[in-house]
């Protein structure tokens, strides 16, 4: 099977589980690249997930909220 | 008229320049080439694997969603900002072009997503090399 056959079925995500994958990878470059201390790169990469993840459900009720 | 006392500026002495070391290029370049590499060649196996898992992880589940792989443009700002991040994945985006992979146009939305996940690839791959810089200058232990 070539790569390209391999990427021919497309993976649907929905936008949330996409938002959060993307926040998860994120985080974990940010805590590994933004602090100098093992536990601290721990520490900052969950506070970054978990501020992407609140803004997630923060930025879908405001969307709710304007269209509604 | 009273003298008034003029105070002078102290003259703050330059930092020395830091001299730049063979690896101070070569991790960032490794880092460039291979996502975690400029970790791995100084040492940090676990940083390094990381950031491989991360940005390899963002690039293929990019082109899992159906994503835009940019080419070098000079059409729309956003077509030219789009290269710019993917080309931050060095090796993934080489590759990937080699073997043509990645959709040619924006079809739906997840494609749309899998683009962003491409460009957020080079944009982390690029704090990445960064960090190997900056741990090779001796900034970051």
């Amino acid at each position: 099977m070539t790569l390209a056959a391999l990427f021919s079925t497309t993976l649907q995500l929905s936008h949330f589980s996409a938002a959060v994958i993307c926040a998860f990878c994120a985080s974990i470059v940010f805590g590994i690249t933004q602090r100098n201390a093992g536990r601290e790169m721990l520490h900052y990469g969950a506070y970054c997930f978990a501020y992407f993840v609140g803004g997630l459900f923060l930025a879908g009720w405001i969307m709710w909220l304007i269209h509604h | 008229m009273p003298k008034t006392e003029t105070t002078v500026p102290e003259v703050q002495p330059k930092a020395a320049a830091e001299p730049t070391t063979p690896m101070a290029v070569l991790a960032p370049a490794m880092g460039w080439i291979i996502p975690g590499a400029g970790h791995f060649i100084q040492k940090k196996w676990g940083r390094g694997l990381l950031l491989m898992f991360a940005v390899g992880l963002m690039f293929v589940l990019g082109l899992a969603m159906g994503g835009k792989i940019y080419k070098a443009n000079t059409g729309d700002l956003l077509d030219m900002l789009g290269f710019v991040g993917d080309a931050g994945a060095g090796g993934l985006y080489v590759f990937s072009r080699m073997m043509d992979l990645g959709a040619t146009a924006i079809a739906f939305a997840t494609a749309d997503y899998g683009t962003k996940f491409i460009v957020i690839a080079g944009l982390l791959n690029v704090m990445s090399m960064v960090d190997a810089y900056h741990i090779a200058m001796g900034r970051k232990k």
